[in-house]
């Protein structure tokens, strides 16, 4: 067994290496795979906070990836045709700068988190997955008919959007910059989860009304962890659109939210590092697979039954044993 | 002048009735023994203190109306339960769970492992992994950690080695002796209770039907309400 802490730093030095081979033997497209592999993580490490720590099975998820997607978009379209995203009551203008664009996506991604969290967090159980998922398909639905962005057709950019100080059109660039935000949310997933507040989530997840005889609301703390929660994906769906330069109505998908669902999974709920094993992982058989058949995901199910049934902890688990105790 | 007052308190578990008429006050610094058979009220009472269950009737703590509080806001008031059943969060190290709970004030992590120094061996330990005594020490913990000014212990010595009940009791008279803390107490040795209560009070069929000095229990009323 691997300690988990020195499994979680080979993780990241294998994520950065590859892109780094890749880049000295002229692999520009392994570069890409592995920036898809770290944006798909991060949105997972997003959800991570929602359903390891906070016990919440979200199925909405792709909410907040599209939102941040779309957020992105919006900005970059007015910005490439030089029109105003609204001129009443004041005249805001789209712009072509990832960090305002990241601040955009993840102050509405947040928002929207805060609003069906309010609602969703009334249920629990089958009803929070279901709420979760009847939310999703709404912003779905909405976005096939938002025919002024696109439609069912979704909306291209055409220019990668500009980070200070970096071409953001060179692959390993934009790499970095993913890698680095992914670094740093996992940097604060570590210190939330033992944070009195993610002691607290953590608590209140094991036992809801014991958790309220030492005076915590188990509601307030889980409504906490679904906004930052959906903070962190909706940054994720900024980059996704970013990395593709496209966004369309297949970001709200519930096949979206699963298959954020299935990167957490597959790599280990409550792990830190969890989701970036699943989301590299679950890359890695998209791109290998998927030239040999259009059906791969069957090879993605049976991966995903064998963990679910001999791995609890997921391949991080199947790696390093169950989780140990914080010290 | 009372710190927790209950009068004519009633509450049912849906359709079902479990609490009628129940009298009962707790001053500061008191040690009260809630006492009765098995079934008659007394987890009921303390659920309704704690308000995890609707009640009726006046819920007073510090001149505060409980009736409207949702269970955090009434532990938030200081309000400490130690419940039924070593409830520990199961996957958090000792340390966690006391943390977890925490809230300012002169209970802080080295006050309670001063407390029962076991804990402080433990401390990284899961909580599941410890013995029964022990995850018992740490509920208590938790409940000093929330720095209550009324601690509620429900059946806390209850199925645990002699050795352990001793240091549990130990501790609830340091408590009393060391810090004036009110203290609710249901358990079923009288005689550890007469050694730590100084009133008693009798439940029976989610009524009270004592209320008195820890020393006016005789054996007659003891034996005749509590079956002891």
């Amino acid at each position: 067994m691997i300690r988990e802490r020195y499994l979680n730093g080979l993780v990241l030095v294998l994520l950065l290496a590859v892109p780094l081979w890749a880049l000295i033997n002229d692999q520009p497209f392994t570069i890409t795979l592995a920036t898809r592999a770290a944006i798909f993580a991060l949105a997972a490490v997003g959800l991570n906070i929602a359903l390891g720590l906070g016990g919440l099975v979200s199925l909405g998820h792709a909410a907040f990836f599209g939102i941040g997607g779309y957020a992105m978009g919006i900005l970059a379209y007015h910005a490439q045709t030089y029109t105003p995203v609204m001129e009443l009551p004041f005249v805001i203008e789209g712009t072509k700068s990832m960090p305002i664009i990241w601040l955009v996506a993840m102050v509405t991604s947040g928002t929207a988190a805060l609003l069906i969290g309010l609602l969703s967090l009334r249920t629990t159980g089958v009803y929070f997955i279901m709420i979760t998922l009847a939310f999703g398909q709404m912003f779905y639905f909405f976005s096939i008919s938002w025919i002024a962005y696109g439609g069912e057709d979704g909306l291209s950019i055409y220019i990668r959007n500009d980070f200070p100080g970096l071409n953001t059109l060179v692959p390993i660039n934009f790499f970095a910059i993913c890698f680095t935000l992914l670094c740093l949310v996992l940097f604060i997933n570590g210190l939330v989860a033992r944070s009195p507040f993610g002691l607290a989530l953590n608590a209140a997840r094991q036992a809801p009304q014991r958790v309220q005889t030492v005076g915590l609301d188990p509601q307030r703390l889980k409504l906490v962890a679904f906004v930052l929660s959906g903070v962190i994906t909706g940054l994720a769906g900024a980059l996704f659109a970013d990395l593709n330069r496209f966004v369309s109505p297949t970001m709200f998908s519930w096949q979206t939210s699963g298959e954020i669902m299935i990167f957490v999974i597959l790599g280990g709920t409550a792990r830190l590092c969890g989701p970036v094993v699943g989301a590299v992982v679950f890359v890695m058989l998209e791109h290998a697979l998927g030239g040999l058949s259009e059906y791969w995901h069957i090879y993605l199910g049976a991966l995903l039954l064998l963990v679910v049934l001999f791995a609890r902890g997921g391949l991080v688990g199947l790696i390093s044993g169950r989780a140990v105790a914080h010290d | 002048m009372s710190l927790l007052t209950l009068q004519n308190v009633k509450a049912s578990y849906g359709s079902s009735e479990a609490l009628f008429d129940i009298n009962l006050s707790v001053s500061e610094g008191e040690v009260v023994a809630l006492m009765g058979r098995n079934g008659m009220g007394k987890s009921t009472t303390v659920k309704t203190i704690c308000r995890m269950i609707p009640a009726s009737g006046q819920l007073t703590f510090d001149g505060q109306d409980l009736s409207s509080l949702a269970s955090h806001q009434a532990a938030r008031l200081g309000i400490g339960l130690v419940p039924e059943g070593r409830r520990c969060f199961a996957d958090l190290t000792v340390t966690e769970n006391l943390q977890a709970a925490s809230r300012s004030g002169p209970w802080d992590l080295a006050r309670v492992t001063t407390l029962f120094p076991r804990l402080d061996e433990r401390k990284r330990q899961r909580a599941n992994t410890l013995s029964g005594g022990e995850q018992q020490m740490v509920a208590v913990a938790r409940a000093l950690m929330t720095n209550p000014r009324l601690l509620i212990l429900d059946e806390a010595t209850e199925g645990l080695a002699p050795i352990v009940r001793q240091e549990i009791w130990g501790a609830i008279a340091q408590l009393k002796n060391e810090t004036g803390m009110a203290i609710i107490v249901i358990d079923k040795s009288l005689t550890e209770l007469a050694q730590v209560c100084d009133r008693a009070t009798i439940l029976e069929r989610g009524k009270t039907v004592w209320d008195g000095l820890m020393t006016d229990l005789t054996l007659d009323i003891s034996e005749r309400l509590i079956g002891v």
